[in-house]
């Protein structure tokens, strides 16, 4: 049992401590928008944020977020950066089979956060940690451009 | 997945066969409107704000007097199965295939809206469940695969928007008291005489009592508003936002989560097994052997969540024996192949190959191909709920599947119940590539045991059985493994004088349902679709199937992802080899018997500015052309190698896949399938086996192509108003070998193993 800052709110998850923070949203709170890809930290689709540090939900167990603030797919259009990079994702039609999409979104919102103006290298360096196996890399590019066109 | 081309034509032929093979009723289509239907109602009115989506298109609760049907209709050309219209104007069109990721669940509702001149605003798509209704036209049965979802179901979707339109015009034409053929229609409303008009949705009660006409007219392309328009996919939103559900996020009430610890060879048995501590890890619920793929045994862990389960599993001791087992060793297989590939197989065409030994110049090539594991974003998972026992046994799957219908049986005949008992409730999946069709059903079986064997334990609860990421590699159902040997003799003009190839490769369709057709004296199509065309060359054609104890399926574009490379990178080496610019050759090849290819490929050379434009110092260009699932992609490449890494930078694409439904999509599915056949040239893109046991397990050894790799491209596609070809799969095969022949431009050197090494 511990509480854990999710979106905002305080959140009582009775799960032991170790418990990666992905299973803890995904099974015992029900929010399924954070998506399980490999386990391991090596494909990003679990991405969530921490403090506003993009994290791998998969491989970080709830005891290590105590006190901290859990941002995830579900919640991430009430920040602006959010909003825009999900605007641009729609508009530039990135999504194919989109499981790997909330991830990707919140990596690039992560990346915006810190980079107003990222350019095609900062996108290659910040999103290689996001497999996509349909291969939506070019949109990803360019969503991301846009919505730093439209935050600028 | 693909099946042979030249069995295209005899489609309609083919379920027969299969069905009968497969004894099965579920995906047979009734030829009458008698059977299959009642359950349902066209233009389903919805009761003031009670649709449900969840309840769609299963509405026997809320059922309708069924409308009146004329004989002669197949379940497929009705819009009872496909068609809903609620009051408010929302049109709800049924799929046919899998939604994972190719767009058909927004190019298949814009086909039937364009004839039903729907506001397209107001449209969305569902996915069908395992249903007669639901069968691929061409294919006879429910299947999402061949990149048929638009080719086969294009006249499907137009007729089927086309009756649904008469049926409204109908029912307005009896409300004015006037002939329909007075009116006309625009984005979801007739529209009479001095431009008075009626909404669809204040239409659909009294259309769906209007008899369905037979005969439809279809619209002249030219007419066309929604199709050819690059439009957005109705499920972006959801895609972009975390609230698309998938398979895996299905969840019921009471539901456990299992995973399975599976051999480490294929087919081996426990030995001993020590479940203690595993029993101990807090959540889990039971834990028992269980059967897995290929008469093995594993040991099933469910238990509250799969964190917990995967734990338990973690906590499993157990020995195997594999002593009666095949233990495969990669390094050996290929020493197999390549001895195999010495030597004339099963003949698939000859010519005469006497000119070989005094033709002016010679090409000698062995080429080779791991295994590759499809890896989709979504790992394996079905969730199964079994309610009631004996002959009452209901049983309830959700999962993504491109085969709805092998599941169904597949399920009816490990739960010991008959097919009509089992629903197979089909999810958005996290992609597939192939793994979401497998004959064998091996994870829809596998997941069935546990349900089964969980009862048996006292948890009469749905069982999610889920495959961790390492299961998923190490599980088999890969892209074969393949070697090539090529003696291609020619002269100095390039004219192919003898060209004797051998294929060695296991056979996909052996020992399964599709044998029957897919197998034609002892040779898999599949194996060597793409060989030889459109160039015409005598070619001596062999094949070998050897026989691995590792299963294997069709992967994204099947025998192209092999047979494309060879041909395309030999043809270019010919051309190399007399001096001759590669595209002006494979030009002259064309001829005038090829015009797609043609026009294909100067589409990409024209958009690309080969020849014409300066490469930066260091790059080269690579060129290579290919058809699949009746679509010719063309690939123009701009890449560099630097201290030995090949580096691709840029991408011209020509498609000719005739009429371009939603460009926005196929510009998609042609970054997508050249990323992964990137993907395919990237060292660490290969399944290997040790001692019977799959050497990788995740993405840290398992390579995929990632953001970095993915080059710039641009799409471009030939007009035409030409009946729409496949999509899905065409643009993955020509990539490999456009890269290719860009190295050999700056290296001098063709590689001729995938993925390629390191130097």
């Amino acid at each position: 049992m511990q509480t854990l800052n999710i979106n905002g709110k305080d959140t009582r998850v009775e799960a032991d401590a170790n418990t990666p923070i992905l299973w803890a949203l995904r099974d015992t709170l029900g929010m399924t928008g954070t998506k399980f890809g490999c386990g391991v930290a090596l494909c990003g689709a679990c991405t969530v944020h921490v403090d506003g540090v993009a994290t791998r939900s998969c491989v970080t167990p709830i005891s290590a977020v105590a006190g901290k603030k859990i941002t995830t797919i579900e919640a991430i259009a009430t920040d602006k950066v959010g909003l825009a990079v999900q605007t641009a994702w729609i508009a530039h039609d990135v999504a194919q089979c989109g499981y790997c999409q909330s991830g990707q979104v919140m990596s690039a919102t992560a990346l915006l956060k810190g980079n107003k103006k990222p350019s095609d290298a900062d996108i290659d360096a910040a999103m290689a940690g996001n497999i996509c196996r349909c291969g939506t890399y070019a949109r990803v590019r360019s969503a991301i451009h846009a919505a730093a066109a439209v935050l600028a | 997945m693909h099946f042979d081309s030249a069995f295209n034509g005899l489609a309609h032929q083919l379920p027969k066969g299969l069905l009968a093979r497969m004894e099965l009723g579920l995906d047979t289509a009734p030829t009458t409107a008698s059977e299959g239907l009642p359950r349902r109602s066209f233009l389903k009115m919805s009761v003031a704000s009670g649709f449900a989506l969840g309840a769609f298109p299963l509405m026997a609760g809320a059922q309708d007097a069924a409308p009146v049907t004329p004989v002669g209709l197949k379940p497929y050309e009705q819009p009872a199965a496909f068609v809903q219209i609620d009051k408010d104007g929302t049109v709800t069109v049924t799929i046919n295939r899998l939604e994972f990721g190719q767009g058909v669940l927004t190019a298949l509702p814009m086909i039937l809206a364009e004839e039903l001149d729907a506001d397209w605003a107001q449209v969305r798509g569902v996915h069908g469940d395992a249903d007669p209704a639901y069968i691929d036209p061409a294919f006879g049965m429910h299947i999402t695969g061949g990149s048929g979802s638009i080719s086969h179901s294009f006249t499907q979707y137009r007729e089927l928007g086309a009756r649904s339109r008469a049926m409204l015009l109908a029912a307005a034409a009896e409300q004015w008291g006037v002939n329909p053929n007075s009116l006309r229609t625009a984005h979801g409303k007739v529209i009479g005489a001095g431009g008075k008009t009626l909404a669809y949705g204040d239409l659909a009660e009294a259309a769906m009592k209007m008899p369905v006409p037979q005969k439809v007219v279809l619209k002249d392309p030219k007419e066309f508003r929604l199709i050819g328009q690059a439009t957005l996919r109705l499920d972006a939103p959801a895609k972009s936002t975390g609230k698309q559900n998938f398979g895996i996020d299905v969840q019921l009430p009471n539901m456990l989560t299992a995973v399975v610890m599976h051999p480490p060879v294929f087919g081996a048995k426990l030995q001993s097994l020590d479940i203690s501590a595993a029993k101990a890890i807090p959540g889990v619920k039971a834990v028992f052997r269980t059967p897995t793929d290929r008469g093995g045994e594993g040991v099933a862990v469910v238990a509250q969540g799969y964190w917990a389960a995967k734990q338990g599993r973690d906590a499993l001791i157990a020995t195997w024996d594999t002593s009666a087992l095949e233990k495969v060793d990669s390094v050996a297989q290929l020493a197999a192949y390549k001895a195999l590939a010495s030597k004339t197989g099963l003949v698939k065409f000859n010519a005469d190959m006497s000119p070989l030994a005094t033709a002016p110049q010679k090409i000698s090539a062995e080429f080779t191909f791991p295994y590759l594991a499809h890896a989709p974003m979504e790992p394996l998972n079905c969730t199964v709920q079994i309610t009631g026992s004996g002959a009452d046994a209901k049983v309830n799957l959700w999962l993504g599947t491109q085969m709805p219908g092998f599941d169904a049986l597949a399920a009816a005949k490990v739960l010991e119940v008959l097919p009509k008992n089992v629903k197979v409730n089909v999810q958005m999946a996290g992609g597939g590539f192939g793994r979401r069709g497998v004959p064998t059903a091996d994870y829809v079986v596998e997941a069935c045991h546990v349900a089964k064997l969980a009862r048996v334990a006292g948890l009469d609860v749905p069982v999610r059985v889920m495959w961790s990421r390492e299961d998923d590699v190490k599980g088999g159902y890969y892209r074969p493994m393949h070697v090539h040997h090529a003696e291609i003799g020619f002269d100095a003009q390039g004219t192919v004088l003898a060209w004797d190839h051998v294929v060695v490769g296991q056979s996909i369709a052996q020992g399964t349902p599709f044998e029957g057709f897919m197998i034609k004296d002892g040779i898999d199509g599949t194996a060597l679709e793409g060989m030889r065309d459109p160039y015409d060359v005598p070619m001596r054609l062999s094949v070998h199937h050897p026989k691995v104890n590792v299963p294997v399926l069709w992967w994204r574009s099947v025998g192209s992802t092999h047979t494309a490379y060879v041909m395309e990178t030999l043809i270019d080496e010919i051309a190399r080899a007399t001096q001759q610019d590669p595209v002006a050759y494979r030009l002259q090849m064309f001829g005038d018997k090829h015009p797609r290819h043609t026009a294909a490929l100067k589409l990409a050379v024209d958009q690309s500015g080969y020849g014409k434009r300066q490469l930066p110092v260091g790059q080269a260009w690579g060129v290579a052309v290919h058809e699949s699932f009746g679509t010719v992609v063309a690939y123009v490449a701009e890449a560099s190698v630097t201290k030995g890494v090949p580096k691709l930078h840029a991408v011209t694409a020509g498609v000719h896949c005739n009429l371009a439904v939603n460009p926005k999509t196929i510009e998609a599915q042609v970054q997508g399938a050249a990323l992964m056949g990137l993907g395919t040239c990237l060292p660490g893109a290969a399944i290997t086996l040790k001692d019977g046991v799959v050497e990788q397990s995740n993405f840290a050894d398992y390579i995929v192509a990632r953001l970095p790799d993915m080059p710039r491209m641009a799409v471009h596609i030939v007009p035409s108003a030409d009946a729409p070809t496949g999509m899905g799969e065409p643009g993955l095969p020509p990539l490999a070998p456009a890269f290719a022949n860009a190295i050999a431009k700056l290296t001098g050197k063709t590689p001729r193993d995938l993925p390629f090494k390191l130097a």
